[in-house]
């Protein structure tokens, strides 16, 4: 829902604490380099901690299939015989379920490992999608104004208007019902990246549109037209540098967001299909086993879907504020 | 200033017209109604004669046009899966989800405005950033986990909450009210808690932000320079400047909080709107899908117009801006 | 996690105190009747809770044996031709008297074109009006069955039907909603009261119903919960004190419970799995499960014991058989199943050339007890087994189009001989070659004219001992050629709280709380 916030605040002119792009921003790429952020970032030991597990989570979860004692998609890896087998510790535990298994005989921790990667993947390709969409939109829009900014804006306000898991849901439910039965699966995790997509590119278009349209105006850009330097180098080599650091923590937040709504449209029974369990597919599977005993089976993926989705965004926040030179 | 309102107002009639022309999509998208509508022993000259009589075979544009001019009347069919008013469906679901919002609006006020003063003037401090982190778990948290474990706790362990529904209900004509009676107001406790959450920490986050903006201003500066007691810097001037913003996205998030309502009823099975539309996606059921979308929709823009114009009012100098 | 604590009674008993005097039943089922109209979608749920508004020509009492509701007598004038007596006396809840009209307008709405309960009254023909307690109803032949089908026909008011215009039974198709839809009017134990769909269903007592009433109930409030576990919850805090869905995981939890009483009963429904038999399948391959040894690796990859023991915690009786023990036709060689062998599966698929079949196993989600559980572990079991399934679930109105006309490759489908309790139920509607009233769920399209000549004998047989020894032997020929995949009679658990004094359960798990007490 934290794009809803960005919505709002680049809808209408509520102040907030979100980046916005300014002129002001031109030139605090160097701050990488003189190491103001460095600096904050040692500064915060939670953030430390919340790189070190995010980066933890992440390599888990990719080299899972190296270490992992079952690949938990292969139905035929799957035995009945093994089901809820509670974890290690308790007195049931059998090695190599070290988290229990699930009702079908599947290993609880291979389960969500590989629904992470799952997550994770689908997290960071509705991001880059989404930022590649938004900012070509946002640039030209912005860099040739008239008719091109009006449509892709008001196609902006259109979807805007609908509220973003609305989207999500609508996108989800009809494309799968589209797609062939044979297809369903595999294309289950692409639906789930266009859904995202489709209502996250246009925050990134609205901020780089705002820049551009600044930029257009200032004199190198005019001297550049001067001399007949192409319209797409003078967008990517000069004014799309300028709208990074606003993208670049809308990005990350976006990122935790964008495995949050993963993780509810698999919780609601569109998402991931149970032979390819995301961690919403997971907890939703679990769920019918939450008060039966069998605890473990909806427990871990809970635990890990949260650890996620905090580190990201504490790594989120902390960008925010690093970059705003307004809160320092 | 009219022209600023006209304009808001054509710009809202537009996003409205495409917007139904996406639900009108989703139809299409879907596939055949007559397929999802026919039952098996019917024969091919009956189906024809059914896609005749929907006006299946009339040119797309007509279609279209029909559908707008009918969901202008309230006129958005019958449901596929239990044959009735798509219209009428709704309407007995929106006291149930407008209550639950309403509520949890309340909640997020009461708690997230104290807690974001909290944090601001107490910057630094071990309180303000241990809240600060406990925000960015409020917003970390997937609402139908946290629903999930609410009831876990307070429901099946606890037995303190009802862990369904909505209680007793009383009719006041078509509008049902579960607020005045005990059993109703029980059952909207967890819902609207969990709910809240995460519109909790975002308007914390907000007031924070504000506060500090507000602090750092000359005048603020200059009137505690003047030895004006710091209480009364926070809560006469600095709050006070900060409520609009508070105010205006409050209003303009009521239209998220009903479509994220719809977490909420699924995990508590609140009969809502917002419920109603869930079992539509799962049984396919389009005409119901493509009225809650329109209806939300509406909802979202008329508060974001009505919030924009408001604001054109009480600050001329915004006119400009768009 | 906890046992349940004390602190649950307690709002157990504070809600006891909060209800008003009348005594209530809080029912809380799975999930939703579709409508109020019995006719609308040829639901047996439905239909089974609509009983309790409406009432047929005869009914099943707490033994299952047929007696007399709103008939009080009947005879047959001709090999083909039934004459029922009306009761008399009897008025509808609006007021209106029950006459010979309101059941030929009831059998009129139930066998029109659109009907989707058609199929539920295969034999029938015409019915005419003698006087007004007096009606003939005509069939197409001779048929032993007619009873039984006429349990599930409930009656309406012609007079009530006609001035709300809504002669013609519910159709979505129609545009405009069917009066009956949302409002009901039947000669039952119980009046509607209000009705909010998925939310709450409200019946009160009706005072002035014809027989001696059996029940203390004053008013029942039908709540769907369909998350299984807010379910358990619900029972277990006392906001609801009876459920005929106790999950079949939580039925340990639920019987350590205080104050909760659990009611199993083996069900009568048994879980199958139909094969796609028309001559391609929907992707145009040519149709490998026409051929028996694909059928029968596919037999024995399934481990139905395993099923039994874990997707049903032992509570499901695995069987080889279309019909349950308790069903007239069945016989106890047709019950057996063979041992369950990955390695002979695979050995036969590759056999049949087969080996890697790659195909589509359509399941639903919210008909059956663990469904989509149970498929889960079929396709595990059949992956091991040298077969390549791929899972289609879904709910069942939605995976229902896909399961008729040969579209899927293998579905599931569950079958309890309801409302007929007898084996030719599942020949007539299942196993012959598709057809007029004949094989309306024959799905996979199959035709095999040996057992449609025993099964179309077996119609019109009137003894009742020849009759089933022909149904057996047509079951037998079915299971030898495997048309059908039996796996179990899924298991049936009842929950109610210490409120609920007595309820009667049959295996046909229908809640008849026209016979229910509750604690005074």
């Amino acid at each position: 829902m934290s794009q809803q916030q960005n919505q709002l605040s680049s809808m209408t002119p509520v102040p907030s604490d979100e980046p916005t792009a300014s002129p002001q921003d031109t030139g605090k790429r160097g701050k990488w380099r003189d190491g103001e952020i460095y600096q904050s970032f040692r500064r915060r030991p939670a953030t430390i901690g919340a790189a070190i597990l995010l980066l933890f989570l992440i390599a888990t979860a990719f080299l899972s299939p190296l270490f992992v004692p079952q690949n938990p998609y292969d139905a035929a890896q799957l035995d009945l015989l093994n089901a809820e087998i509670p974890p290690i510790w308790q007195a049931d535990g059998q090695w190599p379920f070290i988290l229990g298994t699930d009702t079908q005989g599947r290993d609880v921790l291979s389960a969500i490992l590989y629904g992470s990667r799952v997550s994770i993947v689908i997290g960071v390709a509705a991001v880059l999608l989404s930022l590649i969409v938004g900012i070509t939109f946002g640039l030209l829009a912005g860099y040739y104004g008239g008719i091109i900014d009006t449509l892709l804006m008001r196609l902006g306000d259109v979807l805007l208007s609908i509220p973003t898991i609305l989207v999500a849901i609508l996108v989800s439910s009809l494309a799968r019902q589209a797609l062939p039965a044979s297809l369903r699966d595999v294309g289950a995790a692409g639906v789930l990246v266009l859904a995202i997509v489709l209502s996250s590119w246009v925050q990134y278009a609205r901020t780089v549109r705002a820049q551009a349209s600044v930029e257009r105006e200032k004199e190198y850009v005019l001297a550049a037209r001067v001399l007949h330097v192409p319209n797409r180098r003078i967008m990517l080599g000069h004014i799309l540098p300028n709208t990074l650091t606003p993208i670049f923590v809308a990005a990350t937040l976006n990122f935790g967001m964008a495995i949050l709504t993963e993780a509810t449209l698999s919780f609601l029974g569109i998402g991931m299909p149970p032979g390819q369990p995301s961690l919403g597919t997971l907890i939703r599977l679990g769920n019918d086993y939450l008060f039966s005993g069998s605890w473990w089976i909806v427990v871990f993926p809970v635990m890990q879907l949260s650890f996620l989705v905090v580190t990201v965004n504490m790594i989120g926040d902390w960008l925010r504020d690093a970059l705003n030179p307004k809160l320092r | 200033m009219l022209v600023f309102i006209l304009k808001r107002l054509v710009n809202a009639i537009f996003v409205m017209l495409a917007v139904a022309f996406l639900a009108f999509a989703i139809f299409q998208v879907a596939g055949d109604p007559v397929e999802m509508l026919a039952n098996e022993q019917m024969s091919q000259a009956d189906r024809d004669a059914l896609r005749d009589r929907m006006g299946l075979n009339d040119p797309m544009p007509v279609q279209f046009l029909r559908f707008v001019g009918n969901a202008a009347q309230g006129d958005f069919g019958m449901s596929y899966r239990n044959n009735q008013d798509v219209i009428g469906l709704i309407a007995e679901r929106f006291p149930a989800t407008m209550e639950l919002v309403l509520v949890a609006t309340l909640i997020s006020l009461v708690v997230g405005i104290p807690l974001g003063i909290l944090t601001a003037i107490g910057r630094g401090r071990w309180y303000a950033e241990g809240l600060q982190f406990l925000s960015i778990i409020g917003v970390s948290l997937p609402s139908f986990v946290v629903g999930i474990m609410l009831i876990l706790v307070f429901s099946v362990i606890l037995g303190w909450s009802p862990s369904f529904g909505r209680g007793e209900v009383i009719d006041f004509g078509w509008w049902s009210t579960g607020l005045l009676t005990p059993s109703g107001r029980e059952a909207l406790v967890l819902p609207a808690i969990s709910l809240s959450l995460y519109q909790i920490t975002l308007i914390m986050r907000l007031v924070r932000a504000e506060m500090l903006e507000v602090l750092r201003t000359d005048f603020i500066k200059f009137a505690r320079a003047r030895g004006i007691p710091r209480r009364r810097i926070w809560f006469r001037h600095a709050l006070r400047n900060c409520l609009m913003p508070v105010v205006t996205m409050t209003a303009m998030n009521v239209g998220v909080l009903i479509a994220f309502a719809l977490i909420t009823e699924t995990v508590f099975q609140w009969p809502g709107m917002g419920m109603l539309f869930i079992q539509a996606v799962t049984f396919l059921d389009f005409p119901v899908m493509a009225a809650y979308l329109v209806i939300i929709s509406f909802i979202f823009v008329v508060l974001n117009t009505a919030v924009d114009i408001s604001y054109a009012i009480i600050d001329p100098r915004l006119r400009s801006a768009r | 996690m906890k046992p349940i604590q004390a602190g649950l009674l307690a709002t157990a008993a504070m809600m006891t105190a909060m209800s008003v005097q009348a005594e209530t039943l809080r029912w809380g089922a799975a999930r939703d009747i579709y409508s109020l109209d019995p006719y609308s979608y040829g639901d047996s749920y439905t239909i089974a809770f609509m009983n309790h508004v409406y009432e047929a020509l005869v009914r099943y009492d707490e033994n299952l044996e047929i007696e007399g509701a709103l008939a009080t007598e009947w005879e047959t004038v001709s090999p083909s031709v039934w004459r029922f007596h009306l009761r008399e006396g009897v008025t509808f809840q609006d007021g209106a008297e029950f006459t010979a009209d309101d059941v030929i307008a009831s059998l009129t709405r139930v066998s029109d074109p659109a009907s989707p309960l058609k199929g539920n009254l295969p034999a029938y023909k015409s019915a005419t009006k003698v006087d007004d307690h007096t009606v003939d109803i005509e069939l197409t032949g001779p048929y032993p069955l007619l009873l039984n089908d006429l349990t599930n026909i409930l009656i309406f008011d012609a007079d009530w039907l006609k001035d709300n215009d809504a002669e013609k039974p519910s159709d979505a198709a129609a545009g405009v909603e069917n009066y009956a839809t949302n409002n009901a009017n039947g000669t039952g134990p119980f009046i509607v009261e209000s009705r909010t769909p998925d939310a709450k269903t409200v019946l009160v007592r009706n005072e002035d119903w014809w027989d001696e009433p059996q029940h203390n109930i004053d008013r029942i409030e039908f709540t769907p919960i369909t998350s299984a576990p807010t379910r358990v919850a619900a029972l277990l805090s006392g906001e609801i004190n009876f459920t005929e869905e106790a999950p079949v995981q939580d039925l340990e939890r639920l019987a350590a419970a205080p104050g909760v009483t659990l009611q199993e009963t083996p069900s009568l429904r048994t879980i199958m799995f139909g094969f796609n038999r028309k001559p391609e399948l929907e992707d145009g391959r040519e149709n490998p499960f026409n051929d028996l040894h694909v059928r029968q690796a596919f037999d024995i990859a399934i481990d139905r014991d395993l099923l039994a023991k874990r997707v049903f915690r032992g509570k499901s009786r695995p069987s080889g058989s279309m019909v349950a023990p308790e069903i007239p036709g069945y016989a106890e060689a047709l019950d057996a199943y063979p041992a369950a062998d990955p390695e002979k599966a695979r050995a036969l698929l590759a056999e049949a050339g087969h080996e890697g079949l790659e195909f589509s196993l359509v399941c639903t989600n919210d008909a059956y007890v663990n469904d989509e559980e149970l498929c889960r572990a079929v396709v595990s079991m059949l992956s091991r087994a040298g077969f390549k399934p791929t899972l289609d679930s879904a709910p069942q109105a939605l995976q229902t189009p896909k399961r008729a006309g040969g579209k899927s490759d293998v579905y599931i489908i569950g079958w309890a001989t309801l409302p007929m309790m007898d084996a030719y139920s599942v020949l007539q509607q299942i196993i012959h070659t598709k057809g007029e009233a004949w094989g309306v769920f024959n799905w996979g399209e199959w035709s095999y004219p040996e057992i449609d000549k025993l099964i179309e004998q077996a119609s019109t047989e009137m003894d009742r001992d020849k009759r089933l020894a022909i149904e057996t032997e047509a079951l037998q020929m079915a299971k030898d050629e495997l048309v059908m995949l039996p796996l179990y009679q899924q298991p049936m658990a009842w929950a109610m709280s210490e409120k609920v004094e007595s309820v009667v359960q049959n295996p046909d798990n229908k809640a008849r709380h026209w016979l229910t007490r509750l604690a005074e």
